[in-house]
């Protein structure tokens, strides 16, 4: 796997399980409007997944559908802050939060790719992910007065940085006033947590019932 | 108001109605027009809340990404849908909460289809098919609502009602087309939704008899739109190959009117009470969601004191 | 759940969106939703009534900001300025004939 495909799939990766937990809300999120509101996030990630695994495949000679599910658990290079389960609202929005300031990060540095390809895809995308920004604006000032969302930022926050290469780290550290942690054991791409196997298993069922079949 | 005066008004209303007259939020109504039209279109917004619950499960497990899109989006839909439909009712002078309450106590009711399970990727595909068919049926028909502000919601529902029958259908083409497996999930899944999809329009009640007719709130009859989706539906059915498991199901071709086997009405109303195979589950997920979520409505919601 | 001294409690307002389906064409009204502020309710109306591109352009507004009028009096039936008010055939028909041009159709 050259560079370029490799940051490929590390940002696909993350977009499609983040998008996967944030879709975990459709239906049941605290009340319909925002219901209506996150699932159209959770939907842009997916949908930035697949534009960024179509780049991927062409390259590597297979499908956007083939690259998101037919590995095995191992071969995915999501950072596992994206994989875990968060049933709670003050820590989904705490993750939403994190999340859309590490990425804004990233898609700046793609923004500048000499990759004309991938240049134009992340600029696309960070025109969407403005709204995502916005969104999670309104919530941290909500939730401000909420001791269990800074718990959550707190606990949530050392997992985060692995979403970024080590040059942007401190730029994410810098913007949200916090402490770069002294190590991020376990929490960097390659690993991944104990929810991990499970959610595979469920977002690869259908497909694993009839291998190679058209769906 | 004197009650001859209010006797008389509701007289002049209902000629109102039945000459085609639609009502606003603000208009006069007697109480028995309100109370009915609360009582069915909460039914309508609980029923698109419950159908959220078994759709979502399959949001994750989904063999596609354009399939895990277009299931997100539909469910999104669903729970728009509901929305609406709750934010009529709370005009009408019953709040959200209260509608919430009483659907997870089992005080109210939703339609019998969202009371089963769903167990195969199979079940996908029928559901946004046949059962979204069934259902804007109905919705059309209801286009021609009495009362004015759900009219209008309709029309938006129908619209976007109008993308979930083509993905289901084309969910459905897609394994049809595909391995002997994929063809078997399809037509063991209509077997088994078969029966819920017959009862779900209702026993026929005479138009006359109908109060909803009465007042204009429905207009059509629970026979006539079983009828068209027969006749819309069956044949879709029929030229892929499939079966529907009813020995007695044929068009007569005089009478343009199809036989089918009675359906069981006594499994309807079992159902409907709050005895189906998932009611308790599905309203026990939806009592602790809401438990849990709590504390955010209250931060973002509470009503003005 | 919930402190007695809860520092900021929420409060819903319902706010009515209207859209413009077509560049040119009049606002025309689309729903009612429920938001705690202008923020939320602007994210939400954009969901609602233009996830899928479907408007043009939206106005949201409190519902506490639109007046509703529905009476109107018309006791003395001034259709003087009401193309009602104008009835012409009776006049034209006298002024053709007087002029020689009447047409067949004039009864």
């Amino acid at each position: 796997m050259n560079e370029r495909v490799r940051l490929l799939v590390e940002t696909a990766d993350d977009e499609l399980i983040l998008g996967w937990r944030d879709s975990e809300w459709t239906g049941i999120a605290p009340f319909l409007e925002e219901d209506v509101a996150f699932s159209s996030i959770a939907q842009n990630e997916v949908g930035h997944a697949r534009a960024l695994y179509e780049l991927a495949a062409r390259e590597l000679g297979t499908t956007a559908d083939e690259l998101a599910f037919d590995r095995r658990p191992g071969e995915y290079l999501c950072a596992p802050f994206v994989e875990l389960r968060r049933v709670d609202w003050a820590q989904t929005i705490a993750r939403h939060v994190l999340y859309e300031a590490a990425d804004e990060l990233r898609l700046e540095m793609l923004k500048a790719s000499d990759d004309a390809e991938l240049a134009g895809l992340a600029a696309k995308m960070d025109r969407e992910e403005a709204y995502h920004r916005i969104h999670a604006q309104m919530w941290e000032e909500r939730l401000r007065d909420e001791p269990r969302f800074h718990m959550a930022l707190e606990e949530l926050w050392p997992a985060s940085v692995a979403l970024l290469p080590e040059k942007l780290r401190p730029r994410l550290a810098d913007r949200l006033g916090r402490e770069l942690p002294a190590s991020l054991n376990g929490l960097e791409r390659g690993n991944h947590t104990p929810e991990w196997p499970e959610l595979w298993e469920q977002m690869t069922e259908v497909r694993r019932a009839v291998p190679g079949a058209a769906w | 108001m004197s009650a001859l005066n209010q006797l008389g008004q509701e007289q002049e209303l209902l000629e109102y109605v039945q000459r085609g007259g639609q009502v606003e939020t603000t208009d006069w109504m007697p109480d028995e027009y309100r109370r009915l039209l609360i009582k069915f279109i909460e039914m309508h917004g609980n029923s698109e809340l419950m159908g959220v619950l078994p759709e979502r499960e399959w949001i994750l497990r989904a063999p596609t990404l354009q399939r895990k899109l277009a299931l997100t989006a539909k469910v999104q839909d669903e729970a728009g849908h509901s929305q609406l439909i709750y934010r009529v009712v709370e005009d009408l002078g019953k709040p959200r909460e209260q509608c919430l309450a009483d659907l997870i106590s089992g005080k109210s009711k939703f339609h019998n289809v969202f009371h089963y399970p769903t167990k195969t990727w199979g079940d996908v595909g029928i559901i946004a098919w046949l059962v979204d068919a069934a259902a804007i049926i109905s919705q059309k028909a209801l286009l021609k609502c009495s009362y004015a502000p759900y009219a209008r919601i309709m029309k938006k529902i129908c619209w976007e009602e109008s993308f979930h029958i083509l993905h289901g259908r084309d969910v459905v083409l897609t394994m049809m087309l595909g391995t002997d497996e994929q063809r078997e999930l399809v037509q063991e899944a209509l077997n088994r939704w078969w029966g819920p999809l017959m009862q779900f329009h209702g026993n026929p009640i005479p138009m006359e008899q109908d109060p909803m007719y009465h007042w204009r709130i429905k207009s059509q009859g629970n026979d006539e739109a079983r009828q068209q989706f027969l006749d819309g539906y069956v044949p879709q059915i029929w030229e892929l190959g499939l079966t529907v498991p009813d020995a007695e199901l044929r068009k007569d071709e005089e009478s343009g009117r199809w036989h089918f086997s009675e359906p069981d009405w006594d499994e309807l109303k079992h159902v409907v009470t709050g005895h189906g195979p998932k009611t308790k589950e599905r309203l026990e997920l939806r009592r602790m969601n809401h438990e849990e979520t709590e504390w955010v409505r209250q931060i973002v919601l509470a009503k003005a004191a | 759940m919930g402190s007695a001294d809860r520092p900021r409690q929420g409060r819903v307002s319902v706010y009515e969106v209207f859209r413009q389906e077509r560049k040119g064409q009049a606002f025309q009204h689309a729903g009612s939703l429920e938001a705690p502020n202008d923020a939320f309710a602007e994210e939400y109306a954009r969901e609602f009534y233009g996830r899928r591109q479907e408007s043009e352009a939206l106005w949201v507004v409190p519902r506490s900001a639109v007046h509703e009028i529905d009476d109107f009096v018309d006791e003395l039936e001034r259709n003087y300025h009401r193309v009602d008010g104008y009835s012409l055939k009776a006049k034209l028909k006298e002024a053709r004939e007087r002029a020689g041009t009447s047409a067949r159709g004039d009864g």
